[in-house]
């Protein structure tokens, strides 16, 4: 994209700054369209309305919303560590916005076709549990530090079977680069890797059932990592209040939601690159149909968003649904379930491959 | 090892049954209503704001003694012979001049004692509910028909027609004495 | 060289999401760990005892009300046993029946909250709606029978406020049939479910003995196994007529008396519940509420104490009368202060959110602790 832009404008601060602005343009929508859904969803599976009253059913109550958050004082305790404090926030957001810099929603609309993409993804989502640690150790209150505590400890955990998963599929794959990955998985359902990959043969439907244990892990692992219910224990409001921002208020809030609903899309993402074809279509392209082939990005675009706010959909489904899990069941359903079972379908899909 | 394979399976198992009824509930109607807009009926025996229709009080103070929190202030002057106060809808003779009957909604507690021992049933709940203020003051309802001056004005009559009253009684007293005195 | 620890102390309340209203938790705590609970108490006082000395005997019904806020006819229910018994008032069969029907769906009602907020507790957030939106049908027959959905003052002693409507039978033999497959989505949403069970099964379990030792009664007793229930063991009003169960914790999925077996028992409870609304709705006397209501409540000189079963456990009231229209002291022994002192015992050992699960298994209700 990068590419394409330079040649257009001929200008590198300009094509860096328009290929910088597209995922952050991505990761508010998200936010925004993310806000909005999980109170629909939440509203329609609890049978209420949910927002009612600003545009149509609503719809503009998560812009609403933001506009009242920039309007709230910026209160700051005075006995918090305010340089860590102020800084915690925009760390987290960094940390889910640079995600975006490496999923491929098409095959032209990438930030980087960087190699090594999904090592990137990986090594950045860690970067939330600094901005996490920070946030609750400046606030100076005891449910925050729990909370960080708490959250560090998960999410470094949970990156072990969402790494082992990835490994299988990048063993399976051959390539780091999450848009070759996506391009192998070529149009067609059948093609995806939770089918069996491309390739068509015995091995493909011998491997049907571990990559479904394997989408599986690494989709309860990476709702881990978002901090999802039904692990949301860092901020579970029923025990530590808000977690490690209890302290925080207005904008400095808003960006601690917005990279959550940030980080939602980029693990469905993630998810949906793996094992779901990524951007393409499950039925062919429309444009090939008809022969004009410069819709087909922009079919991919959509198929990508569709995909992965479905998965969004089906995290909210779960929290709608679910009880959490306390601290140390959590840790015993990483390591004592959700590793050994990644270990043992990453053995078996080396296995097959080699085969 | 097969407590564990149980383990995984009632986990996954479970999950996915609770997301079916979830699911199920996704496509059921709100049972929630868009307040302001839309109400709920209320029933008939509805126990909301207080009301008093004070042509029909008679000044009897029972709601008041009646109330466990105290919320009603009655204050009645009597009537002095010569003023008609008129009867009640259901006949009873009216008496006293209600010079203040205050009610502090804000304190009142919605249990309906008062209610029931009014004679006249001039005292009764209403179904209005939406009656919040931006001052304290203004929840205390007046009832009284009478104004401010008009009270003081009744309350003087009656002093006034009491101390007539005293007088000539003294004075229906002090007779008899002057009399005898020239006796002694 | 040991290495230097301190356990912190952890303020958990009056403001807090799950205290269930004003109570303040001293936790101290090693890590996660608890070490030690202190609950602090007082922040909803208002004192009913004193203030019912003050009161005609039908003026302290309002108050009676405001202990349990929801279970407000279960406490109109004991104190009007206690004057009727002080008085020696024969009420007729038309008001016995209602009062229990209304007693009954009050059970259920209360027991909904207290499900609904339990898994709130445990972080599902939906079936604490689902079970508002039934809690919200039965306040509906409340409202139209005396006009009050949360506080009824219905209940008087001698009698009730008013005659039920015509349509309550109607309406609530409809509520019986509708709310009978929710039990059961409960059962599949939230009883059954693994994570549910492994946050609640073998945490804070409750010995018998201790359970004995600390007077704890209701749910929570019944929980640890025993089948002790005043409906049944000190029959009071009607309840002998009736044929129901008394269910018992029996540790399904842990170990006797755990949270899992306190929060089941009052599922279960609901259904028996149900069963006595069933045999009672149909059988309604006639008659006529307002005819056994004394003129004026004037009890002889004497001491009562009377308790009755609700949703929580045993709630006494003990009224000492000096012979004038003013009770000389009303004594109220509360479940939910009594059940609350249990919870020292029962948190030793457990983690932080573990405080939360067993704080919402004993199902305090704050007005009624502090009074």
């Amino acid at each position: 994209m990068y590419q394409y832009f330079y040649e257009l404008l001929g200008s590198e601060i300009l094509a860096t700054l328009i290929t910088a602005a597209v995922p952050l343009v991505n990761v508010l929508l998200a936010a925004l369209i993310g806000v909005y859904l999980e109170r629909k969803v939440s509203a329609h599976m609890q049978d209420r309305l949910g927002p009612m009253r600003t545009g149509w059913h609503g719809i503009f109550q998560t812009v609403a919303d933001f506009i009242k958050m920039l309007q709230k004082e910026d209160a700051v305790s005075t006995e918090v560590d305010k340089k860590l404090y102020n800084l915690a926030p925009v760390l987290v957001f960094t940390g889910s916005f640079a995600a975006y810099a490496v999923i491929p929603f098409s095959s032209k609309v990438i930030g980087t076709e960087a190699e090594v993409g999904i090592f990137y993804l990986l090594a950045i989502s860690s970067l939330v549990v600094a901005g996490i640690l920070m946030a609750g150790w400046s606030s100076n209150n005891k449910y925050s530090l729990l909370g960080a505590m708490r959250s560090a400890s998960q999410i470094i955990s949970y990156e072990i079977p969402t790494a082992i998963v990835v490994l299988s599929m990048v063993m399976y794959t051959g390539t780091l680069s999450l848009d070759k990955m996506s391009q192998m998985q070529t149009a067609y359902f059948w093609n995806w890797n939770i089918l069996g990959g491309a390739e068509f043969g015995f091995a493909k439907f011998l491997l049907i059932p571990f990559m479904i244990v394997g989408f599986i892990i690494i989709y309860i692992s990476t709702l881990a990592e978002v901090n999802r219910t039904p692990f949301d224990i860092p901020e579970a409001e029923s025990e530590l209040v808000a977690g490690y921002f209890t302290e925080y208020c207005g904008m400095k809030w808003a960006m601690f939601m917005l990279s959550e609903y940030g980080n939602m899309f980029a693990v469905s993402g993630l998810v949906t690159i793996l094992f779901f074809g990524g951007y393409q279509s499950p039925l062919g392209y429309f444009g090939d149909a008809i022969g004009v082939h410069w819709m087909i990005p922009f079919e991919q675009v959509f198929w990508f968003i569709a995909k992965g706010w479905f998965f969004v959909f089906v995290q909210m489904w779960l929290r709608w649904t679910l009880p959490r899990l306390r601290v140390d069941q959590l840790m015993s359903l990483c390591w004592k379930y959700l590793i050994p079972y990644a270990f043992v379908n990453l053995i078996i899909i080396g296995i097959i491959t080699l085969l | 090892m097969k407590q564990y394979l149980k383990n995984t399976w009632d986990g996954i198992w479970t999950v996915l049954i609770g997301m079916k009824i979830t699911f199920k509930h996704l496509f059921t109607p709100a049972v929630t209503i868009q307040y302001p807009d839309v109400k709920v009926p209320l029933p008939e025996r509805v126990r909301n704001r207080l009301y008093v229709n004070i042509d029909d009080c008679i000044g009897c103070d029972q709601c008041s003694r009646a109330c466990p929190v105290s919320c009603i202030e009655i204050e009645t002057t009597k009537a002095i012979p010569g003023e008609d106060l008129g009867t009640t809808s259901n006949g009873k003779k009216k008496a006293l001049w209600v010079t203040k009957f205050n009610i502090d909604i804000a304190k009142c507690c919605y249990c309906q004692l008062c209610v029931f021992p009014c004679p006249t049933e001039c005292i009764y709940m209403t179904d209005v509910y939406e009656f919040a203020e931006y001052e304290r003051e203004n929840l205390v309802y007046k009832f009284s028909a009478l104004t401010e001056t008009e009270a003081v004005e009744k309350k003087a009559n009656f002093e006034k027609f009491q101390a007539e009253k005293e007088a000539q009684k003294a004075a229906a007293a002090a007779k008899p004495k002057e009399e005898q005195k020239p006796v002694n | 060289m040991a290495l230097k620890t301190e356990t912190m102390v952890l303020n958990m309340g009056p403001q807090h999401p799950s205290t269930h209203g004003v109570l303040r938790l001293e936790l101290e705590l090693e890590g996660e760990l608890i070490k030690k609970v202190i609950p602090h108490i007082g922040y909803l006082h208002r004192c009913f005892e004193k203030h019912a000395e003050a009161m005609q005997y039908n003026q302290v019904i309002p108050y009676t009300d405001r202990m349990d806020y929801l279970a407000s006819m279960y406490n109109n229910f004991g104190y009007v046993i206690a004057v009727e018994k002080l008085m020696g008032i024969e009420v007729p069969e038309r008001v016995q029946y209602i009062r229990l029907i209304m007693g009954e769906l009050q059970r259920i009602a209360s027991h909904l909250v207290a499900l609904g907020t339990y898994g709130l507790d445990i972080g599902a957030f939906t079936p604490f709606l689902y079970l508002f939106r039934d809690r919200e049908k039965i306040l509906s027959l409340f409202e139209m029978t005396c006009g009050a959905r949360l506080l009824y003052n219905y209940m008087w002693v001698g009698g009730l406020s008013h005659d039920i409507h015509p349509d309550f039978q109607r309406l609530t033999k409809e509520f019986i049939n509708y709310f009978k497959p929710t039990i059961v989505e409960l059962d599949s949403l939230l009883s059954y479910n693994k994570i549910f069970i492994e946050r609640t099964a073998n945490i804070g379990i409750l010995p018998v003995d201790t359970a004995i030792n600390y007077g704890v009664t209701g749910p929570m007793l019944r929980g640890s196994g025993i089948k002790f229930d005043l409906r049944r063991n000190d029959p009071y009003s009607i309840y002998n007529r009736f044929d129901f169960d008394i269910p018992v914790g029996k540790g399904l999925v842990g170990t006797v008396g755990d949270c899992w077996d306190r929060y089941y028992v009052r599922v279960r409870e609901m259904e028996e519940s149900l069963k006595i609304l069933e045999q009672a709705i149909d059988n309604i006397p006639e008659g006529d509420v307002q005819s056994a209501i004394p003129k004026r409540i004037k009890p002889p000189k004497g001491t009562v104490y009377s308790r009755v079963e609700t949703p929580r456990g045993e709630l006494g009231y003990f009224i000492i009368s000096d012979g004038s229209t003013n009770p000389f002291r009303v004594k109220v022994r509360a479940p939910s202060f009594v059940n609350l002192e249990v919870l020292g015992e029962l948190c030793k050992g457990h983690l932080v959110a573990d405080v939360i699960a067993i704080l919402g298994s004993v199902d305090i209700v704050l007005g009624e602790v502090d009074r």
